[in-house]
């Protein structure tokens, strides 16, 4: 008997050490898990600003431009037609030509005139129209450089020595000549964040993307909130227990859980082709996403509303509020700060939604600035997309910059989310 | 009227309505002795008034808005003389967009056909008469509402339990938005298909093993048979989706219960919301990541070992994915693990088993259903997902269960066939919607099941 006891713990004793092991290496697992998941956040974030921190400045060329009204073709200031047809880029022509005289031979002279951004006559144009008295005079202007020049002379002080790749070395003497004469220099990218999309990279920013953005949120949150928090009022207040009543929370459970992509067939078949809504306008995105943001908004209002104790309710009736008085003049301002959480939490994520408005041709190559809700436009995370696209290097570092920009924007949304839990939530 | 003057009006016109029949409570009120001789209090009935003003006018107009172009163009057909009348679906279209442009001037008038250039004048005729008479209608509803409500305006009026009741219809009608949403997407998916079933029989489509959506445009053209068996999309889509899993499942779990049973409330408060920041990062900035960043170092790494991977692999396509997945997987598995009662843990360690066996084999198993769930909700989110695959994954759709070769999914084919100029009869877009129904009956099971599995498995605790 005691034998067989001593062997017991004897065996206890010798699987204890097994035992022990085995924990320990679970533990590690979940550890390892979680370092994981981290490692994954950490390096998302590292190489997307490792690679679009330089977005934000710009290499520029210092020039003296003589705004020769032979070169121009312009007599009259006041004729439109003359001005716009102008050859503006021909003064930058004159200018770079004489900077280099030496230069000959119409290859190498089309190389000297492409060191400067292919937009930069527009950037006279508006100078000589806003300062007419310009026309037959000199100024010393710094110009943005050409996209190529551009990557170049950033990677200049890289470690595996600068990208050539598109910059031949007739091009990288005149930049070094340049150099040497403090003509050329890294500035802040003003344009990146004034202008809309373009072809050249230089020319490229996110202001319209960005008002597309803020036209297509506006008419997401006026009408997904509202509808929102009534139809979370009637599940949560009104709402007989009813097969009807099931139906419509079966129905908002799927709603959340249903790819995004599909409100996007949903937009083209119904709002475009039936009710013939103009496509790629903010209008018709800021529909789609009402009805993709609904369920999200939906859900958390009706988790604040049952927050609010059925004592406020009862109290109200008590006095003789009626069912709407109860809701409007106590349950509705108890739950608001939950509901507006909700909603700015829901808002995140269509303004990081892409899927449903590729559907809907919010995807179009649009330069201007959209005025409005009716007017052609994209969005942050498309423009995202459409750079992506883009084979010029030099967008891969515009696309990381939007990215920031983006992540900037939905990290501010979160923030405000949870201080705004934290301050104004009731615990009751 | 333009539509945002006519609505102006509107409001201001119900705004009056309040104010005089609100006025008029109290004027009555008045000589009984005070407001409370009213049955309502008069708030309610200037809202009475202002909903009998507002609400029937609105309604209207909006129907209106609805089907006043359709209405216009199938009386402007009707007047066309038969040589005109349009043969096909295209051709409506065209002769529909001609009329529009002439009557805008943004075609010129010289040396147009006459016919269509009665019918273009006739069109802004129609226009202008249209909206004129919505004008007045909607005006004179809205004058007539005001009236109605201000005469009815009675110490007797039961205006609360009126305005109360249009109240309670418009939350109930705001609610029902969710289903006309689910019945939105089900006809206009539902209907294109069954177009796109007409021409691909539906047998062709289901087990077909070759997809190349190309359609000749002319009959001699080669190279574009259009064959449409989605066998290939559903193998990519199934193979991505299993790397995901692969990723997001061991890991999602593993950190949902080391933050549930062995993390320090303090660790936990700190891993947690940095864990779910790869919730909320958009998914075009995952899809950049897999393109740009995880796929030439996959190819890279690949060459090291001399396989050939290719740019556009399965496997960068579904890892990323899968860390998209991985806090998803991971809130959903806590809600679950926290779900488990705290006596099953305590009779666990009571009877000396370590932590590991009590999470092993007794809070993994009575978890296991609500993971599962959570599981088939991840399942669904991966098939869904868009962009990630769009950047990331190609278009050449091939049959191969190799994650190192491109492949391409549902959600890949849907976006191709979709972006850009589509015209709306051919099978190559009617297509993009059959996929689309597949993709919305797979996850609505899926979410079914899994809402239906996680529902049951709470209930058991509750």
């Amino acid at each position: 008997m005691t034998e067989s006891k001593q062997s017991h713990t004897a065996i206890i004793q010798r699987s204890l050490a097994r035992r022990y092991r085995a924990e320990k290496r679970f533990r590690a697992y979940g550890l390892m898990a979680i370092t994981f998941g981290l490692l994954c956040v950490a390096l998302l974030f590292t190489d997307i600003i490792s690679k679009g921190y330089k977005a934000f400045l710009q290499t520029s060329i210092q020039l003296n431009i003589t705004y020769d009204a032979d070169v121009l073709g312009i007599s009259d200031l006041n004729n439109k037609q003359q001005v716009a047809l102008a050859d503006f880029q021909g003064l930058v022509k004159k200018s770079l030509q004489a900077r280099f005289p030496d230069v000959t031979g119409r290859k190498e002279k089309r190389d000297l005139v492409s060191l400067v951004s292919s937009g930069a006559g527009y950037d006279l144009r508006d100078r000589l129209i806003a300062n007419p008295q310009l026309l037959g005079n000199t100024e010393t202007l710094w110009l943005s450089a050409d996209d190529d020049i551009d990557t170049y002379y950033k990677s200049m002080g890289d470690e595996n020595g600068a990208f050539t790749g598109r910059t031949s070395e007739m091009r990288q003497g005149w930049i070094e000549t340049l150099k040497q004469d403090g003509d050329i220099k890294l500035g802040l990218n003003r344009v990146f964040f004034t202008h809309g999309d373009s072809r050249e990279p230089e020319q490229a920013g996110i202001w319209g993307a960005a008002m597309g953005s803020l036209f297509t949120l506006i008419i997401t949150l006026s009408l997904s909130f509202p509808i929102g928090v009534a139809a979370a009022v009637y599940l949560e207040e009104f709402a007989p227990r009813n097969r009807w009543t099931d139906l419509i929370e079966v129905n908002i459970n799927n709603l959340a859980a249903v790819p995004s992509i599909i409100f996007g067939l949903l937009g083209l078949a119904i709002f475009i082709n039936f009710f013939h809504v103009p496509r790629s306008v903010p209008l018709v995105g800021g529909l789609v996403l009402t009805l993709m943001t609904l369920p999200t908004i939906i859900i958390s209002s009706r988790a604040s509303i049952k927050a609010v104790p059925p004592s406020i309710r009862e109290a109200a009736i008590g006095v003789g509020a009626s069912p709407m008085q109860v809701v409007l003049h106590h349950v509705l301002p108890l739950a608001m700060p939950g509901m507006l959480t909700g909603a700015i939490i829901g808002m995140a994520q269509a303004l990081g939604e892409t899927a449903p408005l590729l559907m809907i041709g919010m995807v179009a190559f649009i330069v201007d600035i959209p005025g409005g809700f009716t007017e052609p436009a994209t969005v942050l995370p498309v423009q995202i997309f459409l750079w992506a696209d883009s084979p010029e290097r030099a967008f891969v570092e515009k696309t990381s910059a939007a990215i920031m920009v983006l992540l900037a924007f939905l990290i501010m949304m979160n923030t405000l989310a949870v201080v705004l839990r934290k301050r104004l939530e009731r615990r009751w | 009227m333009q539509t945002a003057n006519l609505l102006v009006v509107l409001l201001a016109l119900s705004a009056a309505a309040y104010l005089m029949a609100h006025g008029r409570s109290v004027a009555l009120a008045r000589p009984l002795g005070g407001i409370r001789h009213l049955h309502s209090l008069p708030f309610f009935y200037g809202m009475r008034a202002s909903i009998w003003c507002a609400l029937p006018a609105i309604v209207l107009l909006a129907l209106w808005l609805m089907f006043d172009e359709p209405v216009i163009s199938m009386v402007l057909l009707d007047g066309l003389p038969a040589s005109h009348q349009p043969s096909s679906a295209a051709d409506y279209n065209l002769l529909l967009n001609s009329i529009e442009n002439l009557a805008s001037g943004a075609l010129s008038k010289d040396g147009a056909d006459p016919v269509l250039l009665s019918a273009a004048e006739k069109l802004s005729n129609l226009r202008n008469t249209g909206q004129l008479l919505v004008t007045a209608v909607v005006l004179s509803l809205g004058t007539l509402g005001l009236g109605w409500g201000w005469v009815k305006v009675s110490p007797q009026l039961r205006a609360r339990q009126q305005v109360e009741r249009v109240f309670k219809s418009l939350l109930l009608a705001c609610a029902c938005v969710a289903i006309l949403t689910t019945l939105g997407i089900l006809l206009s998916v539902l209907f294109e298909s069954l177009r796109f079933f007409q021409a691909i029989p539906v047998t062709d489509f289901l087990f077909g093993t070759e997809w190349s959506p190309q359609m000749a445009i002319r009959p001699d053209q080669i190279g574009s048979s259009g064959s449409f068996g989605a066998i290939p999309l559903f193998v990519g889509t199934l193979l991505i989706s299993m790397i995901a899993m692969i990723v997001a499942v061991p890991v999602g779990l593993m950190s949902a219960l080391y933050l549930a049973e062995y993390a320090s409330p303090r660790f936990r408060g700190l891993a947690k919301p940095a864990l779910e920041i790869l919730a909320g990062i958009p998914t075009v900035v995952y899809g950049f990541f897999a393109a740009l960043t995880v796929a030439p170092f996959l190819r890279e790494a690949g060459e090291g070992m001399g396989l050939t991977v290719s740019s556009e692999s399965a496997l960068a396509a579904g890892l990323v994915m899968g860390v998209m997945i991985i806090p998803f997987v991971s809130s959903l598995a806590d809600d679950v693990i926290n779900a488990v009662p705290q006596s099953m843990r305590d009779g666990s360690l009571g009877l000396g088993a370590t932590k590991s066996e009590t999470i092993k084999q007794v809070i993994f198993p009575a978890a296991l259903p609500g993971i599962v769930g959570g599981v088939l909700l991840a399942v669904s989110r991966a098939i869904g997902e868009t962009m990630i695959v769009v950047m990331a994954a190609g278009l050449a759709a091939q049959m191969t269960v190799n994650p190192l070769e491109t492949v391409t999914t549902v959600t890949v084919q849907i976006v191709t066939l979709l972006v850009g100029d589509q015209e709306f009869d051919s099978p190559k877009t009617l297509a993009a919607f059959a996929l689309g129904l597949m993709l919305f009956l797979v996850t609505l099971v899926l979410n079914f099941i899994a809402l239906r599995v996680v529902k049951k498995y709470r209930e058991q605790y509750d």
